[in-house]
């Protein structure tokens, strides 16, 4: 069977990467005994899938994960089995199951949404004509990795939330698609904000239907 | 001092700039997060090399568990954090701080180092500096934790004796409760001078106080308590305590039976050196190989069952999800239910995918078969430790495996689909020759030609020669080390054999590690000026070629008048007074001694479970093996009164 588990990554578990969180999930499917499905070969893989990498130091709300299990299992006493084996700063939202036959899972995800707080706040008045000029632009190249890209078609959306004590925080939604991927921190760095004194957040990953 | 949440912000600055920051962060499934007001006493265990290889540390798991299972008791961890962290913390002014509370360290009551081996001394210093404790005993208050040490290294407490408030020298299971509990008499009578102005007996209880009963507890050894003094030569003259409450020998502790392994070992977050569990079988070991300390200093042999070893496991593996388990010991083989133990945990893990690790075989076939039920991937090669290849050399050493034995084995080994093997050895062990080491060329290549005769010219092999350096409570520990131009010529001579074939590996340690280690190892209390001064001008991580700083060492030596070579090219006087003289862990000097020249004549002493030598293990401990009679010890089982075996039989020297 294949599921489908959105989980949180906070905390201390910001600071796993990619791969290491894959194994932290084979190690919890082993811990609630579950019987994780294994590729063939000389050195057998279980079958987990990320949707997304999450870049180190973010936290999530919404990370999606796809696995297959070799044997039914009752998606209530999979959360319940899986929630003792967690190390405390992941948290399952939900598990279902999902069509074995979909597509994989990397090449169904559309795009990301995130909410990024400032440590080091800038006023808002000029955060939102900085974020005006940006979302008015045509195109926005950036280099990255020594390679230039236009940023500008990768934010879907980005917004400015002020709050009552004159604080503000942003909101945006970028692509991530495979091959099309917008980093939350090239959007600051084109809004002119230094990356470590944001703390990113990514609220929802968004799939094609 | 800093809150947790005002080291946090810290930390979010510059993680994301350090290599690994999932070492910084603790977060691991089965840490243990007590509240921190619910308990009196505080402890933080320090493994001081970096997380990915601490972390594996069972010692001082084993101390964690003892702690957080106490209700008035909480037990946190920290590592020396690498360099490109330790810079950056500086830079911020975070000091170093447990992983579970991002408390900083000087906020505990007790600092508890593990100290396996000597090159870590430099780590322990740099961590207290990190953790803004006063680097030397004597600087340290009533504000600042009480810090002791533990492991191997303290069965020569002396080189480190400026910075340790008091050492455990043997097992930790039990003392460090007793030590918890004078912490917390020490934590009430604080609160008591807090409320209670004068007047109550109570109040008078300090820092020194609780060194003075550190002292009385059997294994703590409180150097402040003991003042040396120096013969003419520069060698020891005696170590004597200076109160009362300190006893003239600090016997090691031990623990009669076993108790159960921990099972709910923490998980990393990120891929670290061993990824794994481990599980004790057995304590101690009876082969007495005379270059061995770890097999002098945990003597007597206590076994686990069986039935606990397997049970263990399983639910360890269960509570980890690790893909490895280790049975630990320092000779599998002599784990008397060997084949029983293999067979169950063969049939207790079928069909899971684990790996197995079984270290420490002896070369003959049984072994092999023992891997084989394993069901061992044939991928990770078959180790085995010859340790000499002379015979000569192999009695001297008291490791006697003939040639033909070893080509039996290793041929076994290739044809029964191995094609890895590989052979560690050991070169610097006492009058050493070229030839003993050209003994180890021609048998490394007799293995491998032999296996090609077997199994073709897929077979390889990989050497690892380690240099021996002579260490405390060991027969050798009289002897002088091999000098750096020796290795170095026994070093090229092995490469100039050996890289020739292409099939064949070999790896070595450089002279400078093997020097570092021996200073070290037989140092007394002026060595730790050295390391002060060493470490002040920047040596630290000295088991790392990041980190190593050799003329850093040679300029401490040369600061404070003393001579290197005193301390590693000096064969030791007969009658000498060692620096670890007032430290046993129970192997009288005399039965040592005894040992020492019966290496020079070439004498081989087979197995003591065969037949007791009497090395001073039943004497010290005859209560303990009285009450825990049975086949749990495999030392002789005693009867007659304690109090006259004692008499009989004095402990050091004769
Ligand atoms: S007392 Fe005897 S049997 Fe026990 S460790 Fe010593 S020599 Fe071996």
């Amino acid at each position: 069977m294949r599921i489908r588990i959105t989980f949180t990554k906070q905390g201390a578990l910001r600071y796993i990467g990619h791969l290491d969180l894959h194994r932290l999930w084979e190690r919890a499917m082993r811990r609630a005994e579950l019987p994780l499905s294994y590729s063939q070969g000389f050195h057998p893989q279980p079958k987990i899938s990320l949707a997304a990498a999450l870049p180190l130091g973010f936290s999530s709300r919404a990370e999606v994960m796809d696995v297959r299990l070799n044997e039914e299992i009752a998606v209530e006493d999979l959360s319940a089995r899986l929630k003792d084996s967690l190390p405390p700063d992941i948290k399952v939202v939900q598990v279902r199951t999902v069509d074995e036959k979909l597509p994989a899972l990397q090449t169904q995800t559309l795009s990301a949404a995130y909410d990024v707080h400032l440590t080091e706040p800038v006023a808002g008045s000029e955060l939102k004509r900085r974020v005006e000029g940006l979302m008015m632009s045509e195109s926005l190249i950036r280099e990255r990795r020594g390679k230039s890209y236009d940023l500008r078609p990768l934010v879907e959306m980005l917004s400015v939330v002020g709050m009552a004590d004159g604080s503000s925080w942003l909101k945006m939604t970028l692509a991530a698609r495979e091959g099309a991927t917008g980093r939350p921190e090239e959007v600051l760095g084109a809004l002119g904000i230094e990356a470590d004194t944001a703390r990113v957040e990514r609220t929802r990953l968004i799939f094609k239907e | 001092m800093f809150t947790p949440e005002q080291i946090e912000a810290k930390l979010e600055r510059i993680l994301l700039k350090v290599e690994r920051p999932g070492r910084y962060v603790g977060g691991e499934l089965n840490a243990t997060i007590k509240d921190w007001d619910s308990v009196t006493a505080r402890a933080a265990f320090i493994f001081p090399d970096i997380y990915d290889i601490g972390i594996s540390n069972v010692g001082l798991k084993v101390l964690y568990d003892q702690v957080n299972q106490r209700e008035d008791a909480l037990a946190q961890r920290a590592y020396a954090p690498w360099l490109d962290m330790e810079t950056l913390m500086r830079q911020h002014g975070i000091p170093l701080y447990a992983l579970e509370s991002k408390r900083p360290l000087a906020c505990f009551d007790l600092i508890g180092f593990t100290l396996p081996y000597e090159t870590l001394y430099t780590n322990a210093l740099n961590i207290l500096d990190l953790a803004g404790i006063p680097i030397r005993s004597a600087d340290r208050d009533e504000s600042h934790p009480i810090v002791i040490a533990g492991g191997h290294s303290a069965t020569n407490p002396e080189p480190m004796h400026a910075f340790i408030d008091a050492f455990v020298v043997g097992e930790g299971e039990e003392v460090i409760h007793e030590i918890i509990d004078v912490i917390i008499k020490w934590k009430a009578c604080a609160e008591q001078r807090r409320s209670v102005e004068s007047g109550n007996p109570l109040s008078t209880f300090h820092r020194e106080d609780v060194l003075r009963e550190f002292a009385k507890l059997p294994g703590v050894y409180v150097p402040r308590f003991y003042q040396t003094t120096y013969m003419e030569d520069g060698t020891v003259a005696a170590t004597e305590p200076v109160i009362p409450e300190a006893p003239r020998l600090v016997k090691k502790r031990i623990v009669a039976k076993l108790p159960p392994p921990p099972i709910k070992f923490i998980v990393p977050n990120i891929d670290v050196v061993h990824n794994r569990v481990s599980v004790e079988i057995m304590r101690g070991c009876t082969r007495g190989c005379r270059f061995c300390q770890a097999g002098m200093i945990t003597r007597p042999v206590r076994e686990r069952s069986v039935q606990e070893v397997v049970d263990a496991a399983d639910a360890a593996v269960r509570s980890t999800g690790f893909e490895e388990l280790a049975l630990m010991s320092l000779s599998s083989s002599d784990y008397t239910y060997i084949k029983d133990l293999v067979d169950a945990i063969s049939k207790r893990f079928e069909g899971r995918k684990l790996t197995v690790s079984l270290p420490s075989l002896r070369i003959e076939s049984v072994s092999i078969e023992l891997m084989e039920k394993l069901k061992q991937h044939r991928s990770g090669g078959f180790t085995l430790a010859p340790e000499a290849a002379s015979e000569r050399m192999r009695r001297i050493i008291n490791k006697f495996i003939p040639d033909e034995d070893i080509i039996k084995t290793t041929n076994e080994i290739y044809s029964r689909g191995w094609t890895t093997i590989k052979l560690y050895f050991m070169i610097g062990h006492p009058s050493e020759t070229l030839e003993d080491v050209q003994a180890i060329a021609d048998l490394c290549k007799r293995v491998i030609a032999e296996g090609r005769k077997v199994a073709g010219w897929k077979v390889k092999l990989n050497a690892g020669v380690s240099t021996f350096v002579p260490k405390p409570q060991t027969p050798f520990q009289w002897v002088s080390c091999d000098t750096r131009a020796n290795i170095l010529e026994k070093q090229a001579l092995l490469k100039r054999e050996l890289f020739k074939d292409r099939n064949i590996k070999l790896s070595w340690t450089k002279p400078d590690d093997t020097l570092i280690e021996a200073w070290l190892s037989r140092g007394d209390r002026r060595i730790a000026e050295v390391i002060y001064t060493a470490w002040k001008n920047g040596a630290k991580f000295d088991a790392w070629e990041e980190g190593r700083k050799f003329d850093t060492w040679i300029a401490a030596f040369e600061e404070h008048g003393l001579d290197p070579a005193f301390y590693t090219y000096r064969q030791r006087r007969t009658d000498e007074v060692f620096p670890w003289e007032h430290i046993t862990t129970a192997v009288r000097k005399n039965f040592l001694f005894q040992d020492f020249r019966m290496s020079l004549e070439g004498q081989i002493r087979v197995d003591c479970r065969l037949n007791c030598y009497a090395c001073g293990i039943l004497p010290t401990f005859a209560n303990l093996r009285r009450d825990n009679p049975g086949e749990g010890w495999k030392c002789p089982e005693v009867k007659s009164p304690t109090k006259k075996m004692e008499m009989e039989l004095p402990l050091v020297g004769d």
